[in-house]
């Protein structure tokens, strides 16, 4: 029988990746506070069921799952992010000329500037990019916590990287 | 500009994701492919960028004593002024995870951990304003508005005629996974009906009660349902059977 002992053991160990998931995905570290304390107690419910293996990713399909949940009350219903019709035609479209993507990288390489770009990705995009870059999960660690095909998850970090190697671009021209 | 087919494979390259020999075969098409060259260098640069520069948020030492201290052996005091509901429900929980095993012996042992999430959750709805998402009476405004919102389609009857009207419908997430919650009114108690899509068809009721909450459940037309209520033990048992009788 788990207790919240070894719960703890084996939930608070990722609480901070808990936590930077949490404020990417709500933009408010304030509710992204309420998020991981809720994701929390859910996930103490469930960890009778939790089989063991990989529970960083547990612990944040958890969070990911309570974050849409909370953002969805805060519109007045629960949504559900929408099937993304480009997922499997990763398109590389004309890009203006001037600074290429890495010189402009380079240039807002600022954190306020750069964590602005990544807030404009849209959430999709943004949690995939958090998780490959911030959390360095797997492809496969990505899919279990986002709850998409690897597939999905690859061209969704090419076209997170392009668009934020773009938006760089437009912030230097 | 035109991608090279091969973009998404130079990616997998770039994080490590391929073996040792497809590794050498993406890094021998770089050097003679210009596109993947730069791709290549779009990644490393946002990686530099996003790993030196994004803000990492990290919980802060009020969030994490205030969850340690929930879940220590020896629990702090159990209530403080001005304590938000979370953690009460947090306090809470920590005793349903032990109070689970006292129903494992009327459910599979597989099951407790959802039991105890199904009546969590109806406890949550219960609270001012979050029985339901959607506010109908009637069936033929309730089954439409999950459209696009789930996998599946849920069935919603209409049981107002065995004394059990329709209250509405919400979106849920149990056990990792989006669910549909029916509400439906049994005289002033409320009645949480949970349903998603199941492997296994066709297995006759279930019950099991939790703090004082009854839950019955049973697999029908695909569906695993649960049904969850302060209803007399009897009375939640007339609205299965309602369920099952009507169309």
């Amino acid at each position: 029988m788990p207790d919240p002992a070894s719960f703890a053991s084996v939930a608070l160990p990722h609480l901070d990746a808990a936590m930077n998931l949490a404020r990417w995905l709500t933009g408010s570290r304030e509710e992204a506070e309420d998020v991981v304390q809720e994701a929390m107690l859910r996930a103490l419910t469930y960890f009778p069921s939790f089989r063991g293996g990989n529970a960083r990713a547990w612990v944040l399909q958890i969070v990911r799952n309570t974050a849409y949940a909370a953002l969805g009350v805060k519109r007045g219903l629960r949504q559900v992010p929408l099937a993304d019709p480009a997922d499997d035609a990763p398109g590389f479209e004309p890009v203006e000329p001037g600074d290429d993507p890495e010189t402009a990288l380079l240039r807002v390489r600022e954190r306020r500037a750069l964590d602005r770009l990544l807030e404009a990705l849209p959430p999709e995009l943004r949690e995939t990019l958090v998780l490959r870059e911030l959390e360095e999960l797997s492809y496969r660690e990505i899919a279990q916590v986002t709850e998409a095909p690897i597939g999905t998850v690859m061209s969704r970090l090419w076209r997170a990287r392009r668009m934020l190697a773009r938006a760089a671009q437009g912030e230097t021209r | 500009m035109t991608e090279c087919d091969r973009t998404l494979l130079v990616q997998a390259e770039f994080d490590g994701e391929l073996d040792a020999a497809e590794a050498a075969r993406s890094a021998t098409h770089r050097a003679h492919c210009a596109l993947c060259q730069g791709a290549w260098e779009t990644l490393a640069a946002a990686r530099r960028a996003l790993r030196e520069d994004a803000t990492y948020h990290r919980a802060s030492p009020a969030l994490r004593q205030a969850l340690e201290r929930r879940l220590a052996p020896a629990a702090a005091p159990r209530t403080r002024p001005g304590a938000r509901w979370w953690r009460e429900a947090l306090s809470f929980a920590a005793g349903a995870a032990v109070a689970a095993s006292l129903v494992l012996a009327l459910l599979p042992a597989s099951e407790p951990g959802l039991v105890a999430a199904l009546v969590d959750d109806h406890v949550r709805a219960l609270e001012p304003g979050h029985l339901t998402d959607v506010v109908s009476t009637d069936q033929h405004t309730v089954k439409p508005w999950f459209d696009g919102k789930l996998d599946f389609a849920p069935p919603v009857k209409d049981l107002a005629a065995a004394g059990f009207p329709l209250l509405g419908g919400r979106l849920d997430y149990l056990a990792g996974r989006r669910v549909a919650a029916l509400a439906y009114a049994g005289g002033k108690h409320p009645i949480n009906l949970f349903v998603w899509p199941a492997a296994a068809d066709g297995a006759a009721p279930e019950r099991t009660a939790r703090d004082g909450y009854n839950v019955i459940h049973w697999r029908a037309e695909g569906m695993a349902l649960w049904a969850v209520s302060d209803l007399e033990p009897d009375r939640l048992e007339a609205f299965v059977r309602a369920w099952q009788a009507a169309p």
